[in-house]
């Protein structure tokens, strides 16, 4: 299972890979990916939707299970990931790169500064099992 | 601690995803649920279905007794064949559905639901009259489902029993791999196949034969993941979802094994009663005309009106759309009728149709 470095985890398996002007993408990890099997639906926000910290963004599901996407830092919408709607085993094949959901414009700069690196995140991985 | 079956090892070597169901260790899937069900729908899958209970019922009253307990006609089978039917409260509501195997006039096993195992053994056994023994058996069976079009050929590389001669809902006592054997043409996927009740500790062995003669036909183990969107596809009920205590038997489209004109039985005068007075729901199959998946206990409107609520809901496999079973006021239960599903905060048309979804093509 791969955590890559240059990203921010979630303790609900979300990464966040931070860009400029404080834009922001967010998917999965591997982890998320491989609990969940085969991604087959995949529902996003609309583009310009604000919001909340830990507010339910949209869902993966896979044949069997529904799984709520939980936003890890407040912001507004700027741009979803229309590739994966269409074609959701991106989530499965690629989840750090083809696979990713939505940017976000972050409402303040440091909004992320909660969230893991790839070291703790493996750990509470580990920790989990 | 969840029980686990007497396959448990093969599972973990298989590097099946054990879940808890019905209070036992399952593997929910091995390979992945989509191929495993397009395994079992195009070549053959193999099941550990040990968790289901058995009850073995006995003695002189028996036939008379069981004829009492459920809904079906139990006069009208004979030995070496199986039927199924509910199981009913007073009241009407489901105790379970079973498949009873009539061994012989005096001898019946009876398969139940792995998480209704404990209760259905004490209604069973506490309406039993005197000189009727009722055993739960179910420590002493490993049950392997083995489904698909490769099945007889498989399984009769392990067995002397002629099982051509086996019609479906039909068994045999037999042997496989030298140990005795219950050999049923039955099965919970719409696929031919065979339940075998095998003793608990030639599990192993014989799981291992089946995936070894298989091989050549691409068989593969199978988890209950596969094996609930096969019989969702089929629309055959899942106590706990389709069937429990505050649904009936009618309601629930089982009208077919519950035979209001056979002497009493438990249930018949709520059951008479309901069937007077007009049944209020219909259990239908429905289908999405969008792209999000229907999932139990979605509500389903009719112009923004609930009318029913999705029982068991799942992506087909093989029609990859979402499909449902569901519960609808009965004045909207034609083919053909649109209704929507609320899914979170839309509302995703879906049509009523035949079902079952998938019809086999062999």
């Amino acid at each position: 299972m791969e955590f890559p470095s240059g990203l921010l985890y979630t303790k609900d398996h979300e990464w966040a890979q931070p860009g400029a002007d404080d834009t922001v993408t967010i998917g999965i990890t591997d982890h998320a990916q491989e609990a969940l099997g085969e991604v087959v639906y995949v529902e996003l926000p609309k583009i310009g939707r604000e919001l909340k910290e830990h507010e339910t963004f949209g869902v993966v599901e896979s044949i069997k299970a529904v799984s709520d996407l939980f936003c890890p830092a407040a912001g507004k919408v700027i741009d979803i990931n229309s590739a994966v709607t269409s074609d959701p085993a991106l989530v499965n094949s690629s989840a750090y790169k083809d696979g990713w959901l939505i940017r976000l414009k972050l409402a303040n700069k440091d909004a992320l500064k909660d969230m893991m690196d790839a070291q703790k995140y493996s750990a509470f991985v580990q920790s989990l099992k | 601690m969840a029980k686990r079956t007497a396959l448990y090892d093969e599972h973990v070597k298989l590097k099946g995803k054990l879940v808890e169901f019905g209070g036992w260790d399952m593997p929910v899937q091995y390979s992945g649920l989509a191929d495993e069900h397009d395994t079992c729908r195009t070549k053959v899958g193999l099941f550990d279905v040990s968790h289901m209970g058995e009850v073995r019922v006995r003695g002189r009253e028996a036939l008379a007794f069981l004829n009492r307990l459920v809904t079906n006609n139990v006069e009208k089978i004979q030995d070496n064949q199986a039927q199924y039917t509910a199981m009913c409260f007073e009241e009407g509501g489901c105790v379970d559905d079973l498949i009873i195997h009539r061994i012989g006039a005096e001898d019946f096993l009876i398969c139940v639901n792995a998480s209704n195992t404990e209760k259905d053994y004490e209604w069973i056994k506490n309406h039993s009259p005197k000189g009727v023994s009722v055993e739960n058996v179910s420590p002493e069976y490993t049950q392997i489902a083995v489904q698909g079009r490769f099945a007889q050929e498989i399984l009769q590389k392990l067995t002397d029993t002629p099982l051509s001669d086996i019609k479906y809902y039909w068994f045999r006592q037999g042997r496989v791999l030298g140990k005795e054997a219950f050999i049923a043409r039955t099965g919970y996927t719409g696929e031919d196949g065979f339940e075998i009740y095998v003793p608990w500790h030639s599990g192993p062995a014989i799981w291992c034969a089946l995936l070894e003669e298989g091989q050549k036909h691409g068989i593969k183990a199978c988890g209950l993941g596969a094996r609930d969107t096969l019989r969702t596809e089929m629309k055959f009920p899942l106590y706990g979802h389709e069937i429990e205590k505050e649904l009936n038997p009618l309601e629930a489209g089982l009208g077919w094994v519950v035979k209001l004109d056979k002497p009493d039985f438990i249930g018949k005068k709520a059951l008479m009663a309901l069937k007077e007075a007009g049944l209020k729901r219909s259990l239908v199959g429905l289908r999405s005309l969008g792209k999000a998946i229907p999932r139990p206990g979605y509500v389903l409107e009719s112009s923004g009106t609930p009318v029913g609520v999705v029982t068991s809901g799942t992506l087909s496999p093989c029609l990859k759309v979402g499909i449902a079973i569901a519960y609808v006021d009965r004045s909207l239960n034609a083919i053909g009728t649109k209704l929507d599903v609320v899914v979170r905060d839309q509302r995703v048309p879906h049509e009523i149709v035949e079902t079952p979804f998938y019809k086999r093509p062999y």
